[in-house]
This record gives structure tokens, C-alpha cells and sequence, in this order.
């Protein structure tokens, strides 16, 4: 058993203790009563080749110890309840809690996934009503909800891409995406076993038309497009993209991160789109990370549906003047199949389900207005003098819900780089952007306020911003090395891709650095 | 320890932040100082194979750094001779001395006329001064 630490009372003292070195032989946080049966020795119970020759070393921790432990971790963590995190293309709105009260109905968190559809019925209402509300949103008509990521609905949307080529008797090889694009498109179209074929950006920060004339051929299955794009910017060639796109006999895939710009305004099959991922966890307020299940629907057009995931829901019309009632369609001959187990995650379904339903279709779309009215306020804000010299915005026109600002003057005039300022404003209490995306902006840094903050937060960012500016102006190397007031500083980012370690050390172990020395070895070289 | 900038006499540059060091029928290849800058800390280079044939203005190599993985462009076309396998232990000798240690591959060049097309150092200082 490892040796105990004291713990201290030092501000962050209570940080560095691990749950394990809290622990101290036969301490425990809850005794067990009596037992009231007869005790039978485990050996009667499970066989010698299915126990551990060993207990597992688990830490031995009272109560209070573990409630601390627990409190001290959570309050590391910077987090959307705790200030502004303005992350390019997550979009970090605020989660209403009513959606995790209704979550937590113990109708919807009791239900048991494999329980037949006949006694699931409330469930598969509601995720026919899901379907039926993003089909709506997205302009298209069939919904499949199985896809559990925004990566996994892009796949999903090429293996349908795929399969339609496939029973048209046209098998292609190639998908094109632009410069722009996430990293998860490209890596999808090499998933889905196709060959990426990127396609440029035109001075306005569109599509370069041209460009895609030269690649859109009879190889091409699919152009992957995100619009608004990552640079914030509203494709307006649309209309002529999906033209030229059709024309070659492609599809056309809608990458729904920036869909919270444009909910009930333009819809995505309206502009040509035949298939459309959506992120839940961005613009239908799911939490985002935590480890958690997550939930990435796909809409469709009627072409594509017969090649949809299997099990669709579906409604039923019994005949007989009842109201419908809903099943679970297994029999899809064209189906590209099961994308994963069950019928999704089903608590992230009720969330986006409750958000839809408490906005309203009008209300949906007074949130993608806020979000374009926020990032445009905060676009101009940052256009000050003492800021738009050092932070200059990469295309110079009227964004959408983010924008992206380059570092390169704050670099040159201030000798600070964006990881520089992005890290500097940890100590002022804002989440920093998106960094160093999109790849084609130099020293880019990716801004997105989102609908859910008040002018005044905004302001705030602004002025906190200025601050870093002015500082460096002073004394460029206050912001390379900082941060100075978060649990870790600097991170030795290149040593843990370099010599990553990928396994817990045995209790009382050396660990493997001292964060320390990693700071000594960034600080100033980054 | 990163490099201080510096961009030597006698290598020739292609505008996508790449050199080459002409001995005889062959060429060492590798990324400027402004390039490694850019990327920031090298963490892993992924090198051809020898005997690969790569084309002047096309990638022949990727290098991944803490904030993205880039493709290497050619300077010049030709036959991969040799290649720094030094990098796969140290990545970062890229960024210590992009011009030393941190050379990438030896190229048996198959087009002695490319080499007009790439810029001399006052050109390539000049290209890095306006981006």
C-alpha cells in the first residue's frame, strides 16, 4: 500500500493529491449492516478461474475525503457554468436545465433499451417527434437518429453516398473537400475508403468555383461542405455549387457544426443538399464532452432514404381511428444496417427534444439571429484600435455566428503568438478560443460567442483581450509564460506527443515528470 | 532550444518554405525557418522510402507539429536516396537547426532545369518579409 501524503491547506494544495494517495488501510466510507442471510464462501459461489488472485487496489477513502476529492477536482475544470468560452465551432451555449430535469423523469432514465417497441411507446414517440422537428430544421424529409456523433452521422453519410452510387451501378472513388473543412472530413472520406481530393478557397472565403469545375468529375461521389464555413462566412455561390456538384452525378453532404447560424432561416435541403449531419451537443443544447454518450442524426432526401440505418422508427396508423402508434422498421433490404446497438442514446434525444420544444420553430430561429448578432457585435468590438491592429480579421465581411481573427500582427508588432494570448487569457478567466483553425488563416484564432451571452460578457471579452495586448506591449514575455493562476501552467505539449505516457503509474510510483520541468522547457519556445 | 532565424547563402528556396542543397547530381531537402516557426515544436515526420519518386511542387513527406500535420512540399523532382532517419528519435532537430540536423531527404535529382525556378536566399527573405 502506498505511502500516504499530508494533505495541505496551501491555496491548490488539495490539487496535486490523488485519490489514491488518500488512501489509508481499511478506511472507508460506508459500513455495510449485518448480513441477514446465510454467508456462503465465495469459493461455493464462483469458481477459482473466473476470481482475481489478487484484490484490486482500490483506494480505501472516508466520506468527507472523497467529497473533497471530487468538490477540488470539479473546480479545476473551466466549464460553460463557470464563465465565457467562446470556442470556434462548438458552439458553447448555455444547456437549459429543464432539459436534464426532463431527462431525468424516471420514464425516460428507467426505460430499458432492449424493452419491446409495444411497451416503448412514449419513447419512440419522442424520437419520432425529434425526427420529424430536425426534418423540419434541415429541409429534408427521413431522419435517422442512430448515428452517436457528428463524426459518426458523416460517416454514415458517406456510407450512403456509397450505397447509392453503388445501386445505381456507379461506383466512385473520390470525395472532395475544402481547405476549410474540419479534420473530421477528410478523415471520414479515408474511413468510408475513399480518396480526399481538397478543393480550394476563393479571396471572398467561398468555395473556389473554379477550382471545383477542374475536380467535380465522374469519380466524384460527394462534396463535404459546412455553411456558414469555418471561416464564419455564408457560402453565397451555394446555388451554383450543388449545381455543379449534381451535374457530376454527386451528392452533396451537409457538415451540421454550424447549423446553429442558420436554424429557421435557410434550411440546408433547400439549398441542395441530400444529406445533412446534425451536432445535438451544439446547436440542440446537449452537454458537450464529459465523457457521455453523444448523438450525431442525419437527414436525408427521398433519393437516399431507401439506403437509411435499420431500425427506422416509424408511425403507424392502425386503421381503426386510434391514435398511431409506433414500431421499430427492421426490414430496410437497401439499408446500409445497423450503426450501433440499441436504438441510440436516448437521454440525449429527450434534452434536444425539450430545447426544441421550449424554443419553438420561432424560437429556434431568434437564437441563430442572437447567435450572427453576438459574433458580429464582438467582430466589430475587436476592430477597435489597440486590438484590430494586433488581431486583424482574416476576410473582411459580414460574418455569421464566428469569425476568425489572425494573430500575425500581435506576432509581429507584439512578439506574442495567438497560443501566447490564447494562454494569457486563461488568467483573466475566459475560456480562449479556438487556436490555429482553420489551418488557412495564419495564426488564426476562431471566435464564437453564441446566442446565450449578454452584451456585457461580451464586452468583457473585449476588454480582457485589450488587456493581454496592452500587457504584451509592455512586457511580450508576461503572455509566453503564462498561464499563471489555472491548476497546471504551461503544458509541455510537444513532450507529451514526443514521449507520450499512456498508462496510470502503480500506486506510489514515481510519476513520470514534473510539470515543472515542462514548464522550463516551453516557456518562451513556443 | 529553437533556432534563431537565419536564411543561409548558397541554398535555394521554394515558395512553399522549403530548401534544397545542391551537391553534384543530388539535392538535400528540407523546411525553412520561417516553415518550422510556423508549425511550431516538430513532434513527428513521417519520410518517404527510399527510392520513391517524388515531383517538384508535390508533397513527398508530412510533418506533424503541436498545432496540425502539414504536407512537405518537393523544391525539385528525383529519386529518394536517402532519408534522416535521426528524425524518428528527435523530431525536433527540425526546429533546433532546420538547416543541419533537421535535414529531411537526399534526392537524386532527375531535372537540372527546375532548379531555375526556385529563389536564391534575398528572394525567398524578400517572399517571407511580405506573408
Amino acid at each position: 500500500m502506498s505511502q500516504s501524503k499530508v494533505i495541505g491547506f496551501a491555496p491548490g494544495g488539495e490539487d496535486t493529491v490523488t485519490i489514491y494517495e488518500r488512501s489509508q488501510p481499511g478506511r472507508r466510507a460506508f459500513v455495510a449492516p449485518p448480513i441477514d442471510v446465510p454467508e456462503a464462501p465465495l469459493e461455493e459461489l464462483i469458481p477459482q478461474s473466473e476470481r482475481r488472485a489478487e484484490a484490486p487496489a482500490l483506494p480505501e477513502v472516508s466520506e468527507p475525503e472523497i467529497v473533497r476529492h471530487f468538490n477540488n477536482l470539479s473546480k479545476n475544470n473551466f466549464d460553460l457554468d463557470t464563465g465565457f468560452y467562446p470556442l470556434g465551432s462548438c458552439t458553447m451555449k448555455h444547456n437549459p436545465k429543464v432539459n436534464e430535469r426532463v431527462a431525468a423523469f424516471p420514464g425516460h432514465a428507467r426505460l430499458h433499451p432492449a424493452q419491446e417497441a409495444r411497451y416503448a411507446q412514449g419513447a419512440l414517440e419522442l424520437m419520432s417527434r425529434l425526427g420529424r422537428a430536425l426534418a423540419e430544421v434541415a429541409g429534408l424529409p427521413h431522419v435517422s437518429l442512430q448515428p452517436s456523433a457528428g463524426s459518426h452521422g458523416e460517416l454514415a453519410g458517406l456510407l450512403l453516398t456509397r450505397a447509392y452510387h453503388d445501386d445505381r451501378g456507379e461506383p466512385r472513388t473520390k470525395v472532395l473537400t475544402p481547405d476549410t473543412a474540419h479534420g473530421t472530413n477528410p478523415a471520414t472520406v479515408r474511413m468510408a475508403g475513399y480518396e480526399v481530393v481538397k478543393v480550394g478557397t476563393a479571396p471572398d472565403g467561398g468555395v473556389d468555383l473554379d477550382d471545383l469545375r477542374r475536380k467535380a468529375d465522374g469519380e466524384t461521389a460527394c462534396l463535404m461542405l459546412t455553411n456558414p464555413n469555418t471561416l464564419g462566412l455564408f457560402d453565397r455561390n451555394i446555388s451554383e455549387i450543388a449545381r455543379i456538384v449534381h451535374d457530376a452525378g454527386a451528392t452533396l453532404y451537409y457538415d451540421g457544426a454550424n447549423l446553429n447560424a442558420v436554424m429557421g432561416i435557410s434550411r440546408p435541403g433547400d439549398m441542395g443538399f441530400d444529406i445533412v449531419h446534425f451536432n445535438l451537443h451544439k446547436t440542440f443544447s446537449q452537454p458537450h464532452g464529459g465523457g457521455g454518450p453523444g448523438a450525431g442524426p442525419i437527414a436525408v432526401s427521398d433519393r437516399i432514404e431507401p439506403f437509411l440505418p435499420r431500425p427506422q422508427v416509424v408511425e403507424v396508423d392502425p386503421g381503426n381511428g386510434t391514435a398511431p402508434v409506433y414500431d421499430l422498421d427492421l426490414v430496410r433490404p437497401k439499408s446500409i444496417g445497423r450503426l450501433r446497438g440499441f436504438a441510440g442514446n436516448f437521454g440525449v434525444f429527450v434534452r434536444s427534444y425539450a430545447y426544441i420544444c421550449s424554443l419553438g420553430g420561432d424560437g429556434l430561429r431568434e437564437a441563430s439571429d442572437a447567435a450572427v448578432l453576438n459574433a458580429n457585435y464582438l467582430k466589430a468590438r475587436l476592430a477597435e484600435p489597440g486590438i484590430g491592429e494586433h488581431l486583424p480579421i482574416a476576410f473582411d465581411r459580414p460574418c455569421m455566428h464566428e469569425f476568425v481573427l489572425s494573430g500575425q500582427g500581435a506576432r509581429r508588432n507584439l512578439g506574442v503568438k495567438t497560443l501566447d494570448i490564447a494562454k494569457r487569457l486563461l488568467d483573466h478567466r475566459v475560456h480562449p478560443p479556438t487556436v490555429y483553425f482553420p489551418l488557412l488563416v495564419d495564426e488564426a484564432m476562431l471566435i464564437e460567442p453564441t446566442e446565450t451571452e449578454p452584451k456585457e460578457r461580451l464586452d468583457g471579452f473585449v476588454e480582457a483581450v485589450r488587456a493581454v495586448l496592452e500587457e504584451a506591449a509592455e512586457d511580450p514575455e508576461v503572455a509566453r509564460g503564462a498561464p499563471y493562476t489555472t491548476p497546471v501552467r504551461r503544458l509541455d505539449e510537444a513532450g507529451a506527443a514526443r514521449r507520450p505516457v499512456v498508462r496510470q503509474p502503480p500506486a506510489g510510483a514515481e510519476p513520470p515528470g514534473d510539470p515543472g520541468d515542462a514548464r522550463q522547457v516551453t516557456s518562451g519556445s513556443l | 532550444m529553437a533556432a534563431e532565424q537565419s536564411y543561409p547563402e548558397g541554398l535555394l528556396y521554394h515558395p512553399e518554405h522549403d530548401w534544397a542543397r545542391l551537391e553534384g547530381e543530388e539535392g538535400t531537402f528540407g523546411i525553412t525557418w520561417f516553415a518550422q516557426d510556423s508549425l511550431g515544436e516538430v513532434v513527428f515526420f513521417d519520410p518517404p522510402s527510399v527510392g520513391t519518386q517524388i515531383k517538384k511542387d508535390e508533397p513527398y513527406a508530412e510533418v506533424e507539429s503541436v498545432k496540425a500535420v502539414s504536407d512537405v512540399i518537393a523544391p525539385l523532382s528525383g529519386e529518394i536516396v536517402a532519408v534522416n532517419e535521426a528524425l524518428g528519435d528527435e523530431p525536433g532537430a527540425v526546429n533546433e537547426d532546420p538547416y543541419g540536423e533537421g535535414w529531411m531527404v537526399r534526392v537524386r535529382l532527375s531535372d537540372p532545369s527546375e532548379r531555375d525556378s526556385l529563389l536564391d536566399r534575398e528572394a525567398y527573405e524578400q517572399l517571407v518579409q511580405e506573408s
